[in-house]
């Protein structure tokens, strides 16, 4: 019954911010500038997590072997390929699969340009990717200086997948030697590689010959099913010497991003954007809301004149800094959005929203607004009602 | 909290007036620049009493109306409204009180973001008990009697001197209060719409049994005073005489 609503008063704080609607304007643009900051820095970084990864994570293993001087995927040292023959002892390995990893250069067959591309050279007829594409076009690289190439690689290396549908035959040079591009896939370039490209064991060692015999970067174990991978990698790593690291699929995951995020300035550095992100936003709704405050200030004092508790002033501030943060997360949230897709087109890295990150980007904006709310508040002190007189 | 002691208990007359100071003094500054602004002011007013104060500016006429107002703490003597002692009284208790004493101001202090309407409710919703429509309807009432029904959804902004002091005016009143303080209501008005703000002032709070102490410089309005008290160097003088003795 809203005639007898005894509890319902003026929305005073949405009245104070509505009817100056330039200072509002200017305040949600600040907001939302802060709160599309956070997006995009906390977005780069996970989207550099996750780019990392985009191949890790289609490896047909359950566990994986390297060396221990490896330290992230663009430092694959190698390790030998005995080990991942040793490990086809332990009663749960159903198969291997030895892969060579290195990073070498590709010209572009457009304008000569060289730039460098990781290139995996595996049996063709093993497992390497669960991904049907690559399993159904791998066999064709079993003759030498065959090479089936990523067409979400950045477009730098050419345009290989149009020229490739329209039935052109593509040759071009890796480190110096004549390859051709017989078949594409669709993985995406990563923080690490700019591109991929998949090819033969035998072409591999062909493009590399200086690779020490029997010796690879990479080796992928399938367990046979319902066997636990964790307790296979513990009995592997006290089997095995110690010239090569164990670790499950997740595992090795988790060793790159964490290579990505200590070992290298680039975790850092977004997550302090971020946490400018949020400062500069803290600072932009303390102006507003300090200038509002201060501007007002004779009529708060005439409020606590006419018998208005200071509680029901600090709680007029405190839902204006609530209003902010509803009102400026809405376009923060929008533009966002826009802006992940530029920067997916443009750079091929998978920026995406996820409802955790709108979440804390939300939770973030509303502790800036109630932070800063809290801090001018300060000021209502100052509105002393005898003043008015 | 009406006695802290059976001495300070008293059942004199002056517990029934709406208005009582006694002895009061206050000072300004400390030390070497200390000021006293008021000395021995002794004055009483009682139910719908319409009581004038005049006097030079620095006299301490604001300081009385600001310690009757319980918006500064008494420093010594005693002020009692509606026989609640004010002298030694916390903050929230004289936060309380106020609710119960209407406040016009020599600028009309109406919130800028707030239609005429709605700064009267702002009065209003201080009554305890009422739902939001008894309380806008309250509103549209008392901006009816000021004159100004047909200025409900105007911002301050839109509206002329005299009318922003009768919207003062209708919020002041919309709380219900007992005593109403006015602090030169007519200073920023000319002469005929400060003829009508105290006319209107004066009869809205006979109608309601309402006090009035109001502090003025303007002699057109003298004559709507039941009493006019003078105010010197801090003292009250004419307290008891007719108004007309005071003006010679």
């Amino acid at each position: 019954m809203p005639s007898s609503w005894p509890s319902r008063r003026i929305p005073l704080a949405w009245l104070l911010l509505t009817r100056q609607p330039m200072r509002l304007a200017v305040a949600l643009a600040g907001i939302a500038f802060a709160g599309i900051l956070m997006f995009m820095q906390l977005g780069f970084r996970d989207g550099l997590f996750e780019a990392s990864i985009t191949l890790h994570k289609l490896f047909d293993a359950d566990l994986v072997l390297i060396s221990p001087r490896t330290t992230s995927s663009v430092a694959m040292e190698g390790f030998p390929r005995r080990r991942l023959v040793q490990s086809m002892a332990h009663p749960s390995v159903e198969g291997v699969s030895p892969v060579h990893w290195n990073l070498l250069s590709w010209r572009n067959p457009q304008n000569r340009a060289t730039r460098s591309i990781l290139v995996l050279g595996f049996e063709p007829l093993d497992p390497l990717l669960q991904d049907d594409s690559l399993r159904r076009q791998a066999p064709l690289l079993s003759q030498r200086g065959r090479v089936i190439f990523d067409e979400r690689s950045r477009e730098e290396f050419g345009p290989i997948g149009p020229w490739f549908r329209q039935g052109r035959l593509i040759e071009t040079e890796v480190a110096g030697k004549r390859v051709r591009v017989v078949g594409l896939v669709a993985f995406g370039p990563s923080f690490g590689a700019d591109g991929n490209l998949f090819t033969s064991a035998e072409t591999f060692l062909w493009l590399m010959p200086d690779t020490p015999a029997g010796s690879i970067e990479l080796g992928l174990i399938r367990l046979v099913p319902g066997s636990d991978p964790a307790k296979v990698a513990a009995d592997l790593r006290r089997q095995l010497p110690p010239d090569v690291m164990v670790y499950t699929k997740q595992g090795f995951e988790e060793f790159e991003k964490n290579y990505w995020a200590t070992s290298t300035a680039i975790g850092f550095i977004f997550t302090l954007g971020s946490a400018m992100g949020f400062v500069v936003g803290c600072v932009i709704v303390y102006q507003i809301l300090h200038g509002d405050v201060s501007d007002h200030l004779p009529e708060y004092a005439t409020l606590m004149a006419m018998g208005y508790p200071l509680r029901d002033l600090l709680g007029v501030v405190a839902r204006e800094g609530l209003l902010l943060s509803l009102l400026g997360y809405g376009p923060a949230l929008v533009a966002a959005l826009g802006f992940y897709g530029v920067v997916r087109s443009a750079t091929g890295l998978p920026v995406v929203m996820t409802s955790g990150r709108a979440l804390l980007v939300f939770v973030l904006i509303l502790v800036m607004c109630m932070v800063s709310a809290f801090l001018a508040m300060r000021r209502l002190a100052d509105a002393d009602p005898a003043e008015i007189f | 909290m009406l006695s802290r002691s059976p001495e300070a208990f008293s059942t004199s007359p002056s517990d029934l007036a709406t208005l009582s100071v006694q002895g009061l003094n206050h000072w300004y500054g400390r030390g070497a620049m200390e000021r006293q602004v008021l000395q021995g002011v002794d004055l009483e007013i009682q139910p719908g009493e319409v009581v004038l104060l005049t006097g030079p500016s620095g006299c301490g006429k604001t300081t009385l109306l600001t310690l009757v107002g319980a918006l500064r703490s008494v420093m010594e003597g005693s002020v009692k409204v509606f026989g609640e002692e004010l002298n030694g009284s916390s903050r929230q208790q004289r936060q309380g009180l106020r609710r119960s004493i209407g406040m016009i101001f020599q600028g009309h202090n109406l919130l800028r973001c707030l239609t005429a309407e709605q700064n009267v409710q702002m009065g209003a919703d201080l009554l305890p008990g009422l739902g939001f429509r008894a309380r806008r309807d309250l509103a549209r009432e008392w901006l009816r009697l000021v004159g100004l029904g047909d200025h409900l959804d105007k911002l301050p902004h839109d509206l002329s001197g005299g009318q922003k002091q009768r919207v003062a005016i209708a919020r002041a009143l919309a709380a219900h209060p007992r005593l109403l303080l006015a602090d030169e209501p007519t200073a920023a008005l000319d002469s005929r719409s400060g003829r009508e703000v105290v006319d209107l002032l004066r009869s809205l709070a006979r109608d309601q049994d309402c006090a009035v102490l109001m502090v003025t410089h303007d002699p057109r309005i003298l004559d709507v005073a039941d009493r006019l008290l003078q105010m010197e160097d801090g003292r009250l003088w004419g307290a008891e005489t007719a108004p007309l003795e005071v003006l010679g």
